[in-house]
């Protein structure tokens, strides 16, 4: 199982990591892999937790990623990173979204949202840090920021030779595409190899 | 040609493939996009909503009586309230192929139970298949409906949300109609008086023994050799992660026709293995019949039956291996609750709700239980669908039998009220607890997404409807005393609230506002005009007393140092609620 890559995207229900998904499992699907892509809905869409899971190779079996299977940890909101950490193998890569959510207790006061959270990732892996939010507003609408990450993501796992602006177009509206493509090869160029 | 589809979609699309004419449901996670999936072949099958799973399974029996191919879907808790028709309908067996599909929730992701509706097949006598991904999900469905017309019987599906909600390739087919086949009537068959029912008895104890041959020769049970040292049985998922774990390892007797097991060709396998490992998630349904007829295996005394398993818990349970992972201090990570949204109709009623004194609050199924949550902290039960009334009914008779002063607010959602609270309203009308019930009606059924209902107007296809007036049957049911409210006015709630409570009778209010998320219908338009604007905090007058986040609105955020609220004007959407709670005047409504 050797050949099987791992990609988790976390982030807040909301923040558009299910669409991202859906672009990422298309375009390696058109690539000839196996892909099992895994989502939670529920309680999630209620501004909770939410975790995309994409595994692809030759073949593919289970469609969740264990405790220490990911390759990349892809999160659209700092905090999350730290929670999905575990997921992560050792030797791994995150890429982390410059934008904190805070949660329900943070918002009451009842706690406090975590300090130093790319500081504690960095010490623990390979972190490259992604203002995809800026990206996003300079590019033209914030939205964008699920597709600035995404491009980050297809650099750092040197899937830059799958067409995944196709599958961009297949998936987003038309009048949205443009910015949405730019946002793409943003997130790309943000990712240094 | 290929497509990536979830088990639902692959289960509606393989109903479309086997030629279904007809499919119901009850919207329940992890099941609901089958049917929303299945209502989008408009011209081949009748999908529909119905009221409760008990509804949706006995319309699919009738369809199937009169000879078409049905399915019916639900989480696994719908199939308790379906289980009456089903026990039944299994005695009867069927004329058209029927699959019932159980879409169970290991982990209790969206649940209130982790229950094991395989057992259901098992009790009722009925066939099972259990796919593993969603190729076999499509393939399943086809297969089931063979058996189930080669069978006379029903067919459970067990699918698991990880089975539900992950995606993976799919052949896609063409339909393949199979018409209806002829209804003729058959009293000895479908007319369960007692005196049929004793001789279908004995025809449900002969089809168990030609399914039991069936199981022992379908392709939907096969062994893969590899290395014979560990031999393992598994079914769904498990499967997935037995091969993620063991690989080529291991052999596999994977079965997918698991009611009733071919033991005959585990005894088979077994023997040819060293060590035999039952992989299974939750309860041990396989390892115990395995160990009734004396097959040595390993199950449950290794593998947790608590929680959903993952390919690392199965490693670690089987081979004593903890896969190596990035160490994470969780200390700093803060809980993320699901939270009620920014402008939910839900919150200003459940803040003046949640200042009563002396009042226990039985909570119902849907979005609404958030209302138990910090810092609403608005709730003491939570069961199951319909119950918020019925309990409440119980706590209220005893309450006043032994001189309590606590009284009884029971809330519930309009879907859940048409799903079950109907009934248990009617109890209350009919025995006399002056409980309040409380239907909160956002127009829609929410938690799982936007599915139509009866009070919105529209069914599953779309087709405009009947809108079932909630205030009538409320009525009708022998209430008196309704008031129907806007609760984002927290003066009329609070004031409804006093007046119901104050009554020595059963009473209702009814909460009429759209879900803040629902795409409003013309006549929501109509009658509830569109968000306009946002309410911001003016900061030189705010005094940081929190009121306003008591509401616990994801809008508004208290700042530690400044000692000041601000509000999201992303996410704030102008409901007002902040604005009637702040006693420093010191929240205003811009943009209007």
């Amino acid at each position: 199982m050797t050949d099987v890559k791992s990609i988790l995207m976390v982030g807040v229900g909301g923040q558009g990591t299910i669409l991202a998904g859906k672009i990422l499992s298309m375009g390696l699907m058109a690539a000839g892999y196996d892909v099992k892509m895994s989502e939670v809905h529920g309680m999630a869409q209620r501004g909770g937790s939410v975790s995309n899971q994409v595994r692809f190779g030759k073949k593919v079996y289970s469609p969740i990623i264990g405790k220490g299977q990911a390759d990349i940890l892809v999160a659209f909101e700092m905090m999350e990173a730290m929670r999905w950490l575990e997921y992560l193998k050792p030797g791994g890569k995150i890429v982390v979204n410059d934008f904190r959510i805070p949660s329900g207790p943070i918002l009451i006061g009842a706690c406090d949202y975590p300090e130093q959270v790319i500081e504690s990732l960095k010490a623990k892996a390979d972190t490259t840090v992604i203002q995809a939010s800026e990206i996003a507003k300079q590019i033209g609408n914030a939205r964008t920021m699920n597709l600035v990450l995404f491009g980050a993501l297809v650099k750092g796992m040197n899937l830059t030779h799958i067409d995944f602006a196709a599958e961009i177009a297949a998936n987003v509206k038309p009048e949205t595409l443009k910015l949405n493509l730019e946002a793409f090869r943003a997130g790309i160029a943000s990712l240094k190899q | 040609m290929k497509k990536l589809l979830t088990g639902n979609e692959a289960i509606a699309q393989g109903a479309w493939e086997a030629g279904v004419m007809y499919a119901c449901a009850y919207p329940g996670t992890p099941s609901t996009e089958i049917l929303e999936n299945i209502a989008e072949y408009k011209g081949d099958i009748i999908a529909e909503w119905a009221p409760n799973e008990k509804v949706a399974l006995e319309t699919a029996a009738g369809a199937s009586v009169f000879g078409a191919r049905s399915l019916a879907a639900m989480k696994m808790v719908g199939v308790n309230v379906a289980a009456d028709p089903l026990f039944s309908f299994a005695y009867a067996g069927v004329n058209g192929g029927m699959v019932l599909v159980s879409a169970d929730d290991p982990g209790c992701h969206s649940s209130q139970d982790e229950q094991d509706n395989r057992y259901y097949a098992k009790f009722a006598k009925i066939a099972m298949v259990e796919p593993s991904d969603s190729q076999e999900a499509k393939d399943m469905v086809k297969a089931a409906l063979e058996i189930s017309e080669q069978f006379d019987t029903p067919v459970l599906m067990r699918i698991t949300t990880r089975i539900c909600h992950s995606k993976s390739l799919v052949e896609i087919g063409s339909r393949q109609e199979v018409g209806k086949r002829p209804y003729v009537r058959n009293v000895n068959k479908y007319d369960l008086v007692p005196a049929t029912a004793r001789k279908r008895r004995v025809e449900v104890e002969k089809r168990i023994e030609q399914l039991t041959v069936f199981s022992e020769t379908t392709e939907l049970n096969y062994i893969e050799w590899n290395d014979k040292k560990v031999g393992v049985v598994a079914s769904g998922v498990g499967y997935q992660y037995a091969q993620e774990v063991f690989g080529a390892d291991a052999s596999y007797l994977k079965l997918g026709f698991t009611y009733p097991l071919p033991i005959k060709k585990i005894r088979e396998f077994a023997s040819q293995v060293g060590t035999l490992y039952v992989v299974e998630e939750l309860e041990p349904f396989i390892e115990e019949q395995l160990q009734a007829v004396g097959i040595a295996c390993i199950g449950k005394a290794k593998v947790p039956g608590i929680g959903e398993l993952t390919p690392d818990i199965l490693a670690k349970a089987l081979k004593g291996e903890t896969i190596p992972c990035v160490e994470a201090d969780m200390s700093q990570v803060v809980a993320r609750p699901p939270l009620l949204c920014a402008g939910c109709p839900h919150r200003g009623f459940f803040y003046e709700l949640s200042k009563i004194k002396n009042l226990m609050i039985t909570g119902d199924i849907g979005c609404y239980s958030l209302g138990g949550n910090e810092p609403l902290n608005a709730k003491d039960t939570c069961i199951c669908m319909g119950a918020s009334v019925s309990m409440g009914h119980g706590v209220q008779k005893i309450s006043d039998r032994t001189g309590d002063a606590t009284k009884v607010v029971a809330v519930i959602g309009d879907s859940t009220f048409f799903h079950s609270g109907m009934t248990s309203l009617l109890h209350v009308a009919y025995n006399r607890s002056n409980t309040v019930t409380v239907i909160m009606d956002n127009r829609i059924t929410g938690m799982t997404g936007h599915q139509e209902n009866p009070g919105t107007g529209f069914t599953l296809q779309g087709m405009p409807t009947q809108i079932a007036d909630i205030p009538a049957i409320v009525k009708a049911l022998g209430i008196d005393a309704i008031r129907v409210i806007n609760p984002l006015d927290l003066k009329e709630s609070r004031e409804a609230l006093a007046w119901a409570l104050s009554l020595d009778e059963p009473s209702v209010i009814i909460t009429r506002w759209p879900c803040v998320l629902k795409k409003h219908s013309d006549a929501d338009k109509q009658e509830f005009g569109n968000y306009i604007g946002t309410c911001q905090v003016d900061s030189a007058k705010c005094i940081g007393c929190k009121i306003c986040i008591k509401t616990g609105c994801p809008a508004l955020r208290f700042d530690k140092a400044t000692k000041k609220v601000s509000i999201d004007a992303t996410q704030c959407v102008g409901c007002k609620v902040c604005l009637q709670v702040c006693p420093v005047k010191a929240i205003s409504k811009v943009g209007e």
